[in-house]
């Protein structure tokens, strides 16, 4: 079969092997536990906890504040000492609960809604809101309304999302390794959720080993396969990703149920399967703790809420200066001035560079080399976008589908001028959404 | 925690090791074999030409980048690259001041007065070359050097005379500096191929394009046809003017386009015009259009369909 892919993209150095092949270590926490109200898409949860009360691990400390919202819940057991703004990793401050851990890991009872077996598909997207699930690759969007389309029985597809093109995580990829019957049971109940869907798992081909379990893993199986997918960033964008699997196109303004389909990642599904089949909210997730300034880079569980700090600690703390701290990959990660973050929902890396690319160069004149063009997988032109942008050309922006781009930066990445022209892209699009919303 | 290393930048955080530099440093190592061999070949006073091209280019450049109080980029190596294909494109029997003549038009009114390096709208070399030609056609088609006596081979076969085309592949031909070894052009190319600085759209259109207007339209043979691609400055045109980026489409789509104009207008230019020689004149006119071609040639998104255009934008 040939390997799925769409036009465009770029090839970064990977630096995967940092990491790849050290297991997942599990680590409890050590200080307090830092909760942002604000880890998915959507309105921010509602705190349901007051500074002095004692939680356990897995209740509920702030509930769902609407339909796009996710409720979110405490990973230890301890005291809420404080109500407060902290930094995230984007650089905001988010009104965040604190938690004092008395290390005893005291545990609500979890219990699915009811047996597995006599779930209904709504039963199951219910289990999936009340659990906190949100999706894991990064955008933080509520998995239960994913699950929950107009038209369920027109999905034809659920997607599990292994490509993992982002360079330097391999969070996605221990987890495949290791836990691939976890990741796989949350995929059969996201497709068991739609009436006539089949499963994909949709796996880069540098992760042969992968491709190899899952495919083992699924050769009996009529409804779940194997999709093998081009080594390209960004082929686990949404977007590209369903282009590549099922060859259907969809613009921004759509959504991957217009396709037939359903894009989930691979933490997303595990954390399906532990809400539907065992009633455990999203506690815990993957993190790759990477880059060349971390004295041991490796992957490792953690509690949602864990200081980054402890995590580059255990990771053997820096063996070099690092010049660029970024939570999340390079391509599309915040860089951090301030280790004393948080991880959440959405934390899938920390990545630790000794070299700060960006500022090793002035931007200069664009020489028209069209090399943007070509990587821009959604087949914009970012020369005239961002040429746009500088002059403060609103329309000729809008005209030249600005906002179908999806920040993904091959652009920026590429340009041999070093414009940044994702980021004159990225400011114009938040202006705009931002008068949408008016 | 310290604070010197709390750089922020906005995503993505990595870039490519491509620069503006090391693309233009690629055309200069591509040029050496068609420059060495131009040398080899017409000696040191070609040798002599392209020194004074290359340094009026990039005095001219620093001087009108002062005198302006812009930064000063001569080491982008643009001007030098413009330097260098200005020379190649001067016949080996030019006086000293020709090249500074042309170096410095190429620089400061193709290039600066326009913005400087990517807002030119016609390739400097070429344009200084035909402002040369225009102006002083007597030096610019004197071909008659010690080795070669003669018109150029794209002359004779336009008079009916009979040239050798293997000496024309070699270069073993009167004509340019850079435009006479086939082979060498070629190398270059190959160069530029491999290291990506250069696609084969532009190139390859251009001389498909020409080759079957002369095979169609010519007639005359394969021995015909063969001169004429390997004669005058198709291929260093081709492969080294064409596809400067300043001045070609930006478009893939456009890019072929413009590489068919290319090849029709040169064509035409030699088939029926009175020089012998159309290639620096099709390609000032294809930079012409170039803003006409990507203005026609400007991609659809990703998942956006005819109907869903309109939507999109009011959206």
């Amino acid at each position: 079969m040939a390997k799925g892919t769409f036009k465009g993209g770029i090839h970064p150095y990977e630096g995967k092997e940092l990491s790849k092949n050290k297991p997942i270590k599990s680590v409890l926490p050590k200080g307090d536990l830092v909760y942002p109200l604000s880890q998915h898409i959507g309105a921010p949860a509602k705190p349901i906890v007051s500074v002095g009360d004692y939680v356990l691990t897995g209740q509920m400390i702030a509930e769902a504040n609407g339909f796009i919202s996710a409720p979110i819940f405490s990973t230890v057991s301890g005291t809420v000492v404080s109500i407060e703004p902290r930094r995230i990793a984007t650089g905001a401050m988010c009104d965040s609960i604190i938690v004092e851990n008395d290390g005893r890991y005291r545990e609500v009872d979890f219990r699915p809604l009811k047996p597995y077996e006599e779930m209904t598909a709504e039963d199951k997207v219910t289990a999936v809101r009340e659990a906190g699930v949100v999706g894991m690759g990064g955008a933080g969007f509520p998995t239960a309304v994913k699950l929950s389309p107009k038209e369920p029985d027109r999905i034809e597809y659920v997607i599990a999302n292994c490509s993992e093109c982002e360079p330097y995580l391999t969070s996605d990829y221990r987890r495949m390794i290791e836990e691939p019957e976890l990741l796989l049971e949350g995929l059969k109940i996201a497709v068991s959720i739609f009436p006539n869907a089949r499963g994909i798992l949709a796996i880069e081909d540098n992760k042969p080993d992968a491709i190899h379990i899952f495919r083992d893993l699924t050769k009996n199986d009529k409804d779940i396969s194997v999709k093998v997918v081009k080594t390209k960033y960004p082929e686990g964008a949404e977007r590209m990703l369903i282009h590549a699997v099922t060859g259907r196109e969809i613009n921004s303004s759509m959504l991957p149920a217009d396709a037939g389909c359903i894009v989930d990642n691979v933490d997303t599904l595990c954390a399906v399967c532990r809400a539907v089949k065992e009633g455990r909210p999203l506690m815990e997730r993957i993190v790759t703790i990477t880059g060349d300034a971390i004295a041991d880079p490796r992957n490792y569980k953690v509690r949602i809420g864990t200081n980054y700090k402890e995590l580059i600690e255990d990771a053997g703390g820096f063996r070099a200066k690092p010049a660029k701290i970024i939570s999340g990959g390079p391509m599309m990660g915040f860089a951090i001035f301030d280790l004393d973050i948080p991880t959440t929902k959405t934390a899938s890396a920390l990545t630790c560079l000794t070299r700060d690319a960006v500022s090793q160069f002035e931007p200069s004149a664009c020489i028209n080399c069209a090399r943007c063009v070509e990587v821009c997988p959604e087949r914009l032109v970012p020369k005239y976008l961002a040429d746009a942008v500088e002059h403060n050309d609103a329309n000729k922006f809008l005209h030249l589908y600005g906002m179908e781009c999806c920040e993904c930066g091959c652009c920026s990445y590429i340009c041999p001028a070093r414009r940044q022209l994702t980021q004159l892209i990225k400011g114009m699009r938040k202006i705009q959404l931002a008068n949408r919303k008016k | 925690m310290s604070s010197d290393f709390r750089r922020v930048s906005s995503n993505p955080h990595v870039r490519s090791n491509t620069t503006t530099a090391n693309i233009m440093i690629w055309v200069l190592i591509a040029l050496l074999p068609t420059t060495g061999f131009g040398i080899y070949n017409f000696g040191m006073h070609a040798l002599l030409l392209i020194g004074v091209s290359v340094g009026t280019c990039v005095l001219a450049e620093i001087i009108f980048e002062l005198m302006v109080h812009k930064p000063v980029t001569v080491f982008d190596f643009s001007a030098v690259v413009t330097g260098l294909l200005l020379a190649l494109n001067l016949p080996p029997t030019a006086p000293l001041w020709l090249p500074a003549l042309g170096g410095v038009f190429a620089i400061v009114l193709v290039k600066q007065l326009f913005g400087g390096l990517g807002q030119n709208f016609m390739n400097p070399a070429l344009g200084a070359r035909c402002f040369l030609m225009i102006s002083f056609p007597a030096i610019m088609t004197n071909f008659n050097t010690d080795a070669y006596a003669g018109a150029t081979p794209l002359s004779n076969i336009k008079n009916a005379i009979e040239v050798n085309v293997m000496d024309m592949i070699i270069g073993r031909t009167p004509g340019t500096i850079g435009e006479t070894s086939m082979i060498c052009i070629v190398i270059g190319a190959i160069i530029l191929f491999a290291v990506g600085v250069i696609d084969y759209v532009i190139p390859f259109s251009y001389i498909i394009t020409f080759g079957v207007f002369y095979a169609v339209i010519g007639g005359k043979g394969w021995a015909y046809l063969s001169a004429q691609l390997a004669g005058g400055g198709l291929m260093l045109g081709a492969f080294f003017m064409a596809t400067d980026y300043v001045t070609c489409p930006i478009t893939k789509r456009g890019r072929y386009i413009y590489g068919i104009i290319l090849g029709l207008l040169t064509a035409i230019f030699r088939m029926y015009g009175s020089n012998a020689e159309g290639v620096s004149y099709a390609i000032i006119i294809g930079n012409i259009l170039v803003p006409l071609i990507d203005k026609i040639t400007l991609p659809k998104a990703f998942g956006i369909r005819k109907k869903a255009k309109k939507e999109a934008i009011r959206a």
